[in-house]
């Protein structure tokens, strides 16, 4: 009797046990991950897992947000933003491992659609303008709608378009409204349309880049990761040649 | 505060009111429904009424963004009948808020309606009153602070949604963007100072939103006895 009393609290005693274990696990890495980046980084992930025995466990999100939860002392290891100036900023602010900062994907912006036909080859769609909703990440938070107002204005026609604007949070929210096809049209990050040299079901137009600032992706090891080996490793890793070239692969320049 | 606060402060004054009104005249018949039926569709109809209280904002306005859009059914629906479509409108963030606060309305309307039991109605009618003016002079005065309770957080719940409004409205300003999405917006880029405006105008609304609501309970008791 009194044996199977016991039982269920030791099994739960083990079980706390184990996961307190797993957490301090050394060889696991939290990194942060800008959200046009989800899909090259997964797959980064599993070869480096491969390559090293080292686990990336990786959340996705918008750079901003990030910027907040590592000021304020979220445990992430390694960063991978949406520009250059985030990580900057985490720099002047001494929280980022000394030298680390890299630009690790230049993003490019293309227009898109879910239908065939609806965006040109030479972008005359958005002069014509007739559409109803035209999506882009929020200019004031995420670089991908910047370089989407940028060129807009360089295009003389953003004034004239604003007031189709739909803005999503992130560059993958306004991929949702595009591929929804709430929003006919859209800017989003190359990255999210295209794999292997070729483009998804639909129609497209590389915006060319003189008509946007380039958006350098930068990436560092924080503060919280500089003496942990796995960290280290990580951000090494993506500089070496085999993760250049799944980069690439996604439609970044580099 | 800037303009654009300003702006979003009305648009979420003005979907709260609207959302309430819509929700007392759907409300209240599915309420009387719930609380006098004795068919097996009952806990359905409950459980569907109760969803978005499980359900994150998120899963909400998903589907909404595919049932609303053009490939959905919904969304033909809406073309069909000549109004476009919903998504990035204010009539659209209208249906999802609809949707969204519906059991914080119904349940405390439910409750009031089950707590008056059967009797003063069997009396009404004996008294040859039919069932539409019993309902009008004996159960909706009865029920007075379950309207009250159901109003009230209905509208205060609108106020504060967010997920849903993010996934369908598209952050326009003056017609989506509400004090939510507007806050979050100002943390995202950093500044603090114009979000703290907001985001605390936010926190002593709700809480003055609760207090009254808990005084008129607190009040109505008082009464009972």
């Amino acid at each position: 009797m009194i044996r199977k009393n016991f039982r269920l609290p030791v099994a739960l005693f083990a079980l706390l046990c184990s996961a307190g274990l797993s957490h301090v696990k050394a060889d696991e890495v939290q990194v942060a991950v800008a959200a046009n980046f989800t899909a090259p980084m997964r797959k980064i992930a599993a070869e480096f897992e491969k390559d090293t025995g080292h686990k990336p466990v990786l959340s996705f999100g918008a750079t901003g947000k990030f910027y907040a939860q590592i000021t304020n002392g979220a445990p992430f290891e390694v960063f991978l933003a949406a520009d250059d100036e985030t990580p900057a900023r985490l720099e002047k602010e001494l929280l980022i491992a000394p030298h680390s900062r890299f630009t690790y994907a230049i993003g490019k912006l293309v227009l898109w659609s879910a239908k065939d036909g609806v965006v040109d080859g030479n972008g005359e769609v958005l002069k014509k303008g007739a559409f109803k909703h035209l999506a882009l990440a929020n200019p004031k938070i995420a670089s991908y709608g910047t370089a989407a107002v940028e060129a807009m204005s360089k295009l003389g026609v953003l004034e004239s378009l604003r007031p189709c604007f739909v803005q999503g949070d992130n560059i993958t929210q306004t991929y949702q409204f595009i591929a929804t096809g709430n929003a006919e049209l859209g800017f989003v990050a190359l990255s999210q349309v295209y794999k292997d040299g070729k483009l998804a079901p639909g129609s497209a137009w590389m915006v060319p880049s003189l008509l946007y600032t380039p958006i350098r992706q930068d990436a560092v090891l924080l503060a919280k990761g500089r003496n942990k080996p796995a960290a280290t490793a990580l951000a090494d890793y993506l500089k070496s040649d085999k993760a250049k070239a799944i980069i690439k692969s996604y439609g970044y320049d580099l | 505060m800037d303009m654009a606060d300003l702006g979003a402060v009305w648009l979420t004054l003005k979907l709260a009111s609207v959302v309430t009104v819509l929700l007392l005249l759907i409300g209240t018949p599915i309420a009387w429904w719930l609380a006098r039926t004795r068919s097996r569709l009952k806990g359905v109809i409950g459980a569907v009424v109760a969803l978005p209280l499980v359900l994150p904002p998120t899963v909400l306005g998903f589907y909404l963004l595919l049932v609303l859009g053009p490939q959905g059914w919904g969304g033909q629906l809406t073309e069909a009948l000549g109004l476009g479509l919903l998504p990035f409108t204010f009539p659209g963030l209208v249906v999802a808020s609809v949707f969204y606060s519906m059991p914080f309305v119904v349940q405390p309307i439910q409750n009031a309606f089950e707590a008056i039991g059967e009797r003063p109605l069997e009396v009404a009618a004996t008294l040859r009153a039919s069932p539409w003016s019993a309902f009008w002079s004996v159960a909706v005065p009865l029920a007075r602070p379950g309207f009250l309770s159901g109003a009230i957080l209905g509208f205060a719940h609108t106020v504060g949604e967010f997920g849903v409004v993010l996934m369908i409205g598209g952050n326009i300003p003056d017609k989506t963007r509400v004090i939510s999405v507007q806050i979050y917006d100002h943390v995202e880029a950093l500044e603090y100072a114009q979000a703290h405006w907001l985001a605390g105008g936010m926190l002593v609304f709700s809480f003055v939103v609760l207090l009254a609501l808990y005084s008129l309970k607190q009040r109505g008791k008082g009464e009972a006895r």
